[in-house]
């Protein structure tokens, strides 16, 4: 069954029939879905069905991952990230990432946040000074640390490390931020305080967050995709989604009746 | 039965009862070399013992024991010192022997430089044929003399003596180098001045000769007269007495003071006697310079080894290959890697280096034979499986999310390397050199070939240029328990000795490791705070 391709505006990623395979597992089959700027699209699906898979395919971390094999070609402003040519390591610093877990470097939290920077060369004091601020003030953790900046980021609370991973890519100042299940471990005050972030993030920069929770992706994103055993089945505007599904199977997830 | 089984309590009974047969083991071990060490500098009473035929003996009481082969009878065993006089520090007695035991106040023990010590009663001063009655505190006041003396003689005979031949052998070798050159009018003048130079020092060297000389004469001037339990007069000189002191007056504060004091010496001050007295400074020198040498050395190979095993070989069959035989290479019998170190460092290594940077020195050898750096890198090889081991380990164990997190901010894989991987495995790394640290402080074999000796005349590090004499010989705690234990010329004498080398050697190891313990939690803190 050939479907629709839901056009969104101003696409920044274009995802052009991609399969991907672990060995010879196939984790992905032929996503086709385009990402729209500076906004929130969130990926959501069963447990297993390739959400992770595919984010980590826009800033090539399954590079890192042996035997993983990717057909079909992701582009992100019209170019293909895969080609030859790309410099991974400039790709990554334009596609921020921010895991599950949260996952910040046995360092100060300083540190942490500056990681970035100062592997790009900035080496001026005042200049990562200020970066660490405006970063941390956008993850909304400045208020928490401003006083213990040059404490060891492994002491604050698992949603505050997870804010200091935000921070970290945000830093980077980054085109695309990726969020994989980042509240998954939260409690809600530290949900709504991540979500909160979020949509102010949506000003300067497009997030692609997944999620397991319902309520989050409705709450926050723009546009949705559900996905189902690596196939993608329905992507459109969230509201669309949520309130009148086009696929049976979207609908039933949503409503819960899905195991 | 079978619910006992089950319940797992007859595994606990069992882990149990294995950890404490180690435990026992262990503390079994250190109890022993402590009591045995511990005790040799506490003063011991000197007993004076008459027995049926008329002898005397006067001494300390080393043991008692059973007669072999003979019932209800016992001996008891006396360090009668004066080894000039008898012979032997050492005299059993048969208890059914004695007549009378006790222990006489005046009785004196005279520690003498040569010989051991000497155990008898202070008689006088002597001059000329008359013997002058002597007080205590004259004596004291001499004897403070006499070591002012002692370390006078001691500055010109080292210090200025030991400069003198220092330079005349680098002068010498200069000579001998600007020989190796064709003779132009520059190379002729350096020769004169350098001649001029040597002929210098050579009168220098006769004039501290002549002082020497009439110290020494100064010094044997003043005797006492010490009266030995037999009767007879012993004349003493003064020079030859390090410290007089008699047990049997002493409360408990002075033979504390006194024991310390000992400790004291022994720990910082250099052999005598066939190294069966005095302190052993340059073992425990030689010991953890080695030991701080190995590990520079070894730490970087076997960290270096493991990354790139680890990170950057991919799992084929050499990488593996590889890492099996590394592992291996732990098992290999210590003297083997002696045996190599000899062959390749020595020989190949060491024999090059003087051919190219020492060839004025031929044929005396200078890298060309044992010293401090060789056996330092072959214990750095003896012990790398050991940090390549632990250096693998603790990469492994650092998660992969991290690295993930750092590539994913744009670092390439060395950038994480070296800012995330390896600050967050250094306390495994550690961990890997103080193990190597405890491994080579306790081998000797190897050592005995690549360049430890019995007595080095001086340590790796002095006062003459460049400082740190990577080329010396050396001298080290496990070699000189085995030399003092089994190559001594006066074993009964030397067997205390033994048991302290022993305890100063496993606190020298566990601090040196204590050392390594304290870096590797300041690293830790270091690391985190570190811009890199
Ligand atoms: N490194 C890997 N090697 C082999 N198979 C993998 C690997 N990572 C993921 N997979 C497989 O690919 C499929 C998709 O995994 P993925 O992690 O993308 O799921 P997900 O949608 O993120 O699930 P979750 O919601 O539980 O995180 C799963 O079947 C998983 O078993
Ligand atoms: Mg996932």
């Amino acid at each position: 069954m050939e479907k629709v391709r839901t056009t969104v505006p101003e696409p920044i990623v274009n995802i052009i029939d991609l399969f991907l395979y672990y060995g010879k597992v196939e984790a992905l089959k032929k996503i086709a879905l385009d990402i729209s700027r500076k906004n929130i699209t969130s990926f959501i699906g069963p447990s297993g069905c390739g959400k992770s898979t595919l984010i980590r395919c826009l800033n090539r971390m399954n590079d890192l991952i042996e035997n993983v094999t990717i057909e079909g070609c992701i582009r992100i402003d019209d170019q293909d990230i895969y080609s030859p040519a790309v410099d991974v390591t400039e790709l990554r610093r334009r596609v921020g990432m921010v895991f599950q877990k949260p996952n910040p470097f046995p360092k100060t939290i300083y540190e942490n946040v500056i990681y970035g920077p100062r592997l790009m060369g900035i080496r001026k004091k005042g200049i990562l000074d200020e970066i660490c601020e405006k970063a941390l003030k956008k993850a909304a953790l400045w208020d928490d640390v401003k006083d213990r900046l040059h404490a060891n980021a492994l002491d604050l609370s698992g949603g505050q490390q997870q804010r200091i991973c935000i921070a970290r890519a945000i830093a980077m100042e980054p085109e695309i931020i990726l969020l994989d299940e980042p509240c998954s471990a939260l409690d809600p005050i530290a949900t709504a305080k991540i979500e909160d972030m979020l949509c102010d993030l949506k000003k300067d920069y497009t997030v692609i967050i997944v999620t397991h929770n319902m309520q989050q992706a409705a709450r926050i994103s723009d546009y949705t995709g559900f996905f189902m055993m690596g196939e993608l089945v329905e992507y459109s505007v969230t509201s669309e989604i949520f309130t009148n599904p086009r696929e049976k199977q979207t609908e039933d997830y949503i409503t819960g009746r899905f195991g | 039965m079978r619910e006992i089984f089950k319940k797992g309590n007859p595994y606990i009974w069992l882990t149990a009862s294995a950890l404490t047969v180690c435990l026992l083991m262990i503390c079994g071990v250190i109890v022993l070399i402590m009591m045995n060490g511990f005790g040799i500098f506490w003063p011991r009473k000197i007993v004076k013992i008459t027995l049926h035929n008329g002898t005397v003996a006067l001494g300390e009481i080393v043991k008692k024991e059973p007669i072999p082969y003979q019932k209800d009878s016992y001996r008891t065993k006396i360090k009668i010192g004066n080894r000039d006089v008898y012979g032997s520090d050492f005299t059993w007695i048969a208890n059914a022997d004695i007549v009378s035991l006790h222990f006489p106040i005046d009785a004196v023990v005279f520690e003498r430089r040569e010989w051991g010590n000497l155990y008898g009663f202070l008689k006088g001063f002597r001059q000329g044929e008359t013997i002058k009655p002597l007080q205590h505190d004259t004596l004291m006041i001499l004897l403070a003399e006499s070591r002012g003396l002692y370390k006078k003689i001691r500055y010109i005979e080292k210090k200025e003596i030991g400069n003198i031949n220092y330079l005349m052998e680098k002068y010498r070798l200069e000579l001998k180098r600007l020989m190796m050159f064709p003779p132009t009018e520059k190379i002729r003048k350096k020769t004169v001045a350098l001649n001029a130079k040597i002929d210098g020092l050579e009168k220098v060297y006769q004039e501290r000769e002549i002082l020497l000389n009439n110290l020494y004469k100064e010094a044997k001037e003043k005797e006492i007269v010490v009266l030995l339990a037999d009767g007879q007069d012993k004349i003493v000189p003064i020079f030859q007495i390090i410290r007089v002191y008699a047990p049997n007056k002493m409360g408990f504060f002075s033979k504390l003071v006194f024991y310390l004091t000992k400790f004291w010496e022994f720990i910082w001050s250099e052999p005598r006697e066939a190294n069966t007295e005095g302190g052993i400074f340059p073992a425990i020198f030689g010991t953890v310079m080695m030991v701080i040498i190995m590990s520079i050395a070894v730490v970087p190979l076997g960290v270096l080894t493991a990354v790139y095993l680890k990170e950057y070989a991919s799992d084929n069959m050499i990488a593996r290959i590889v890492r099996i035989s590394v592992s291996n290479l732990a098992g290999v019998p210590s003297i083997v890697f002696g045996i190599f170190g000899l062959g390749f460092f020595i020989y190949f290594v060491g024999g090059n280096v003087d051919k190219f940077f020492f060839p004025e020195a031929l044929p005396a050898p200078t890298f060309g034979t044992g010293g401090i750096l060789w056996a330092s890198l072959t214990l750095a090889l003896l012990t790398v499986p050991v940090v390549v081991v632990a250096t693998e380990e603790a990469l492994s164990s650092v998660p992969i999310s991290l690295r993930e997190g750092s590539y994913a901010l744009g670092a390439t894989k060395i950038e994480t390397l070296w800012r995330v991987v390896i600050p967050q495995a250094t306390p495994g790394i550690l961990t890997g050199m103080i193990l190597s640290m405890a491994r080579a402080s306790g081998e000797v074999a190897p050592l005995m070939i690549t360049g430890v000796v019995k007595l080095a005349p001086s340590l790796p590090i002095d006062s003459h240029f460049p400082y740190i004499h990577l080329e010396r010989k050396f001298m080290h705690l496990g070699f000189h328990i085995y030399d003092v234990g089994f190559q001594s010329p006066n074993v009964e004498a030397a067997i205390p000795m033994v048991y302290t080398t022993t305890l100063v050697l496993l606190i020298t190891v566990l601090t040196l490791n204590l050392a390594a313990i304290v870096v590797r939690n300041k690293l830790k803190k270091w690391y985190s705070t570190r811009a890199i």
